[in-house]
């Protein structure tokens, strides 16, 4: 007698169909991008720069771990990525990648992000860069997240932690400049994330996420983000104060907070829903603005101080 | 010269598992991607490990 199941198509293993660009999906590119820029800032920080070669390998390797952190992120909130608008085009709830290649594939970048970074450049900036991806993907995206309306404000951690890996990687340190980008980011991050919390909080409870216009109401949301900038303003203006940024950067970095500022202070006395709506949008826009413009002119003055040129 | 068992044959006709024509893209491709991946991180390593072996590496007595 003999057992056909082996060729019985009801058992036959559903094999992929997914393309590599789907599995660069999965790495969040746009935040990898951040996360490279945001690094690299950290790294010219540094007094002196090590072989190009070597940069350009740290750098890659902290791109691997954040995108490794990306796809274990996505793997992790496949179910209410299926739920949300914003979210159910993503590989995993599209059904272009199975959540255990995700896993894999997340994983295995991991470790080898941490390994080539300490390979190449330090154990320090490894360690650092391994305590980055835990402290994103355990902390905030499987403890905090779905916990508590802090998600971002403990979470946001993760997200500040490139410079001072990328400075690491430079020079096997931490200093007090690449804490002043660290917190930055930090005392950025809540803000920015309340204002797009704002605009699809509907999403957010249609999955039961704690963000804190679901949980605590617009008006308290609203007071939060216009305390956040009220410290960021003058944080932003660090590196000037601290003396590793020109007065030029000083002078932008006034002008952006008092623009935070009086965007938040819209934001806060809005009256009605719609003009809640247009603020919040226009506060989460500038935000992007504010971060990138400070970055920027930081990591253009090094290049020139280390051209000679300024 | 003996026939075939009629089983054997039914088995014989049968082609097993069956890639679809997108399966077998797919699987193409993400090949493709990693053979390249790994070539890139070969001679990344590779490219790394004599800048921090340095110029003179092979200045040495024997």
């Amino acid at each position: 007698m003999s057992d056909a199941s082996y060729f019985d198509e009801s058992t036959t293993p559903k094999l992929p169909v997914a393309a590599p660009l789907d599995f660069i999906a999965l790495l969040k590119p746009r935040v990898m991008s951040l996360v490279v820029f945001t690094a690299l800032a950290g790294f010219l920080l540094a007094p002196t720069l090590p072989h190009p070669l070597i940069v350009f390998a740290s750098l890659f390797a902290i791109a691997v771990g954040a995108g490794a952190s990306g796809a274990l992120n996505m793997w992790y909130d496949a179910d209410i990525d299926t739920v949300m608008r914003r979210t159910r085009l993503r590989p995993i709830p599209a059904g272009r990648i199975d959540a255990d290649a995700a896993l894999a594939f997340g994983v295995v970048l991991s470790i080898l992000s941490v390994f080539t970074l300490g390979f190449v450049s330090n154990w320090l900036a490894a360690a650092l860069l391994a305590f980055t991806i835990f402290f994103y993907v355990v902390i905030y995206t499987m403890w905090l997240k779905r916990l508590t309306p802090l998600n971002i404000v403990i979470g946001g951690a993760a997200g500040a932690l490139p410079p001072i890996v990328g400075y690491s990687a430079a020079t096997g340190d931490v200093s007090m400049a690449s804490l002043m980008l660290f917190a930055i980011i930090f005392i950025w991050t809540p803000p920015h994330f309340w204002s797009l919390a704002i605009l699809k909080m509907d999403e957010y409870g249609s999955v039961s996420l704690p963000m804190l216009p679901n949980v605590s109401g617009l008006r308290r949301t609203r007071l939060e983000i216009l305390i956040y900038c009220l410290i960021l303003a003058p944080i932003g203006a660090g590196p000037w104060l601290l003396g590793f940024a020109s007065w030029l950067y000083g002078v932008t970095a006034v002008g952006l907070g008092l623009g935070l500022l009086y965007l938040a202070g819209q934001l806060f006395f809005a009256q009605d829903n719609a003009t809640i709506g247009q603020a919040a949008r226009r506060m989460f826009a500038f935000s992007i603005l504010y971060l990138f413009t400070l970055f920027l002119m930081l990591t253009i003055e090094r290049v020139l101080s280390f051209m000679g040129l300024f | 010269m003996s026939d075939k068992d009629p089983k054997d044959e039914e088995l014989s006709s049968r082609q097993g598992i069956v890639l679809t024509p997108e399966q077998v893209r797919g699987r193409r491709a993400r090949n493709i991607a990693i053979g390249l991946g790994v070539t890139f991180l070969a001679v990344l390593f590779y490219a790394v490990t004599i800048v921090r072996l340095g110029g003179a590496v092979a200045n040495r007595s024997i």
